[in-house]
C-alpha cells in the first residue's frame, strides 16, 4: 500500500464514527425531511403524495400560518435591535476600567446560561397581573393602567421579548467586549493626537473597526431569534389565543401534537428559506457597511 | 491633571448606571430564591414581600417528593453528560482527520460538514423524531442522546483549533515511530485542552437547558429531563409558586457550575468560535 492510500484509510477510520451518525441523523435526515414535505403522513396510514398542495396551503390558505409568521418577525424586530443596541452599550461601558467591572459583566452574562424554561418560569411569576413584581413597580412609579401581561394579546408578545432581551442580551455584550479588545490602541493614541474628540473618534474609528462584530452579532441574534419556542411554550403556551404563537411553535404542534409530518416539515423547510434569505440578504448589504482591514 | 479627574467622574457616573442595569439582570434571580422560600401565604401577599418573614427551607425538601425530581436531575446528567462526551469523541476524531490528515475530498467534505450549520435543527429534528420512534427508542436514553451528539459545530471548533498546532510537534514524533492514532491522543487532545473544553462547557449547557427534543421523545414521567419536568411541574402545580422557584433553583445550579468551572477557558473558545474567521 502506497503512503498516500494509507493516510486516506487513516483518515477515513478517524472520520468514520461521526460520519456514520451525521450521514443518519443530519444528512439523512435533511434528504429525509425534504421529501417529507411533499407528502401527507400521520405516521399511522400510508403517505400520500401530495406535489407542492403542503408550501401553496401555507403560502395562500393557512390563515393560522400567517399570523405565527407575523408573531415571529415582530419578535425579531423586538429583541435584534434592542440586544445589539444594548448589547453594544454594555460592553463599551465595560471594557472602561469602571469600578466592579468584573462583576458587572458576570451579571449581564449570567441569565444567558440558565434554562430559558426556569428564566421563563420566574418571568411568568414577574409578569403576574396580581402579585407580580413588575405591576407592583409600575404602580409604585404612578402608572394607573397596569398591563396585564400575558393574558392580554397586546402585551403577551412584548412580555416575550422583555424576557428574551433580559435572557440574551449577554450575549451579544460578550461579542462586543471581545471585539472591542481586538482593536489596537494605537489607533486610538493616533486619532488622540489628531484632535479628535470622544464622537468623533467613536464614529470613525470604534464604529467602523467594530463592524465585523456587528454583523456577526446581527447575523447571529436573527438566526436565533427566529427560531423562538421555549420562551413562549412557558410563558404563554403560544395564548392568548394565538397572540405569541411562533413559527417553531407551529412545526411543534403540527408534527408532535397533530401528527401531520409531512406538513410540519414542510413548515421547517420554509423557517429555513426565511433564515437563508435573511441572513443571504445581510450578507449582500454587509458591503456598505462592514469594514475588513 | 483636569482630563483625569473627568475621566473619575465619567467612569463613576457609567458605575452607577451599571449598578441599575446589574440590579435588573439579578433581580429575577433574587425574586426566584426569594420566593422559593416563602409559605404559599406569603407568595400571594400584596405587596410582595422581598425577604420571606421566615425562610421555609422545606419547600425544597418537598419537591422531591410531589415530583420525581432527583429522578429528573439524573436524567439531565445522564443524558447531557453523555452527550458532552461523545461528541468530544466523535468530533475531535474527525477534526483530526480534517485538520491534520489528507485525503481526496477533504475540504469538499469539510465544506458539506459546514453547510450543515445554515439547516435549523426544526428541520432535522422531524426526521429524527421519525427514526427514533420507528426504532422504538422514545423513552430511552439512546432516544434522548444519540441525534445530539452529531453537530459540525463542534468539529469545526476542534479543526480551527488543531490547525494552529505546529507541525513540528507531530514530525518528531512521526520520525520515532509513532501513529496516527498516537499522534492524535498523545500529542494534539493534550494540547487542545482550552479548545475541548470550552466546547465541552457550551456542549453540556446547551444539552442542559435542551427544552423541545426531550419534549418530543418523553412521555414517561420517569425519563423527563430537568426541562420538561419544569415544564410539565409547572402546568400541574401551577399556583405554587414557592415550589416552582425551588425547583428552578435547582434546575438552574447545574449550568452555573458548569459555567463557573470552565469559564477561564471560555473567552478564548468565543474568540476561536468565529469572531477572527
Amino acid at each position: 500500500m502506497t503512503l498516500r492510500r494509507k493516510e486516506t484509510l487513516a483518515a477515513w477510520l478517524f472520520l468514520l464514527p461521526g460520519f456514520v451518525g451525521f450521514a443518519i441523523f443530519v444528512f439523512g435526515a435533511v434528504v429525509f425531511s425534504s421529501v417529507l414535505s411533499f407528502f401527507e403522513w400521520d405516521m399511522l396510514t400510508k403517505p400520500t403524495f401530495l406535489g407542492l398542495r403542503n408550501f401553496t396551503k401555507l403560502f395562500l390558505e393557512d390563515k393560522t400560518f400567517h399570523l405565527v409568521f407575523r408573531n415571529t418577525l415582530w419578535f425579531v424586530l423586538g429583541t435584534v435591535p434592542t440586544r445589539v443596541l444594548l448589547g453594544l452599550i454594555f460592553a463599551l461601558i465595560l471594557v472602561r476600567n469602571i469600578p466592579g467591572r468584573t462583576f458587572f459583566r458576570a451579571a449581564i452574562f449570567l441569565p444567558v446560561i440558565i434554562p430559558t424554561v426556569a428564566a421563563a418560569m420566574v418571568w411568568r411569576w414577574i409578569f403576574n397581573a396580581d402579585f407580580g413584581l413588575l405591576n407592583d413597580f409600575l404602580y409604585q412609579i404612578g402608572v394607573s393602567n397596569l398591563p396585564r401581561w400575558l393574558s392580554d394579546p397586546k402585551w403577551a408578545l412584548v412580555a416575550i421579548v422583555i424576557l428574551s432581551v433580559w435572557k440574551d442580551v449577554g450575549f451579544s455584550t460578550v461579542m462586543f467586549m471581545a471585539g472591542l479588545q481586538s482593536i489596537p490602541t494605537t489607533v486610538y493614541e493616533a486619532a488622540r493626537l489628531d484632535g479628535a474628540n470622544a464622537w468623533k473618534t467613536f464614529v470613525h474609528i470604534t464604529m467602523p473597526l467594530l463592524s465585523p462584530t456587528t454583523f456577526f452579532v446581527i447575523v447571529i441574534n436573527v438566526i436565533s431569534s427566529f427560531q423562538v419556542f421555549d420562551q413562549a411554550y412557558v410563558l404563554t403556551g403560544g395564548g392568548p389565543g394565538n397572540a405569541t404563537n411562533t413559527i417553531v411553535y407551529y412545526i411543534y404542534n403540527n408534527a408532535f401534537q397533530w401528527f401531520r409530518m409531512g406538513y410540519a416539515a414542510a413548515i421547517a423547510w420554509v423557517l429555513f428559506g426565511i433564515i437563508f434569505i435573511a441572513t443571504f440578504v445581510q450578507f449582500r448589504y454587509q458591503r456598505k457597511w462592514v469594514y475588513y482591514e | 491633571m483636569r482630563m483625569k479627574v473627568k475621566e473619575k467622574v465619567l467612569n463613576w457616573s457609567l458605575f452607577c448606571l451599571m449598578v441599575i442595569v446589574a440590579v435588573v439582570m439579578l433581580v429575577p434571580f433574587f425574586w426566584m430564591f426569594s420566593t422559593s422560600l416563602k409559605s404559599l401565604g406569603e407568595v400571594f401577599e400584596y405587596p410582595p414581600k422581598w425577604i420571606p418573614r421566615q425562610p421555609h427551607w422545606e419547600n425544597y425538601a418537598r419537591i422531591w417528593s410531589v415530583v420525581p425530581f432527583g429522578r429528573y436531575l439524573l436524567n439531565s446528567v445522564i443524558v447531557s453528560g453523555s452527550i458532552t462526551l461523545l461528541h468530544l469523541l466523535v468530533a475531535s476524531l474527525s477534526a483530526f482527520a480534517f485538520a491534520r490528515l489528507n485525503f481526496p475530498g477533504r475540504d469538499k467534505l469539510f465544506l458539506l460538514y459546514l453547510a450543515t450549520l445554515m439547516v435549523p435543527g426544526q428541520v432535522t429534528m422531524i426526521p429524527n423524531f421519525i427514526l427514533i420512534k420507528l426504532l422504538r427508542l422514545t423513552d430511552t436514553y439512546t432516544g434522548l442522546i444519540l441525534p445530539n451528539v452529531f453537530t459540525a459545530f463542534g468539529v469545526f471548533l476542534l479543526r480551527q483549533f488543531f490547525m494552529t498546532i505546529p507541525k513540528d510537534y507531530e514530525d518528531a514524533a512521526r520520525i520515532d515511530g509513532a501513529s496516527r492514532f498516537y499522534i492524535y491522543s498523545r500529542i494534539i487532545l493534550p494540547l487542545s485542552v482550552p479548545a475541548l473544553s470550552t466546547l465541552a462547557v457550551f456542549t453540556f449547557v446547551f444539552q442542559w437547558n435542551n427544552l423541545l427534543w426531550p419534549l418530543v421523545v418523553v412521555s414517561k414521567d420517569s425519563m423527563k429531563t430537568v426541562t420538561i419536568g419544569l415544564a410539565s411541574f409547572q402546568g400541574m402545580y401551577g399556583t405554587t409558586w414557592n415550589l416552582l422557584m425551588a425547583a428552578a433553583v435547582i434546575g438552574v445550579l447545574p449550568s452555573i457550575v458548569a459555567f463557573l468551572i470552565g469559564q477561564r477557558f471560555l473567552i478564548k473558545g468565543i474568540t476561536l468560535t468565529g469572531l477572527k474567521a
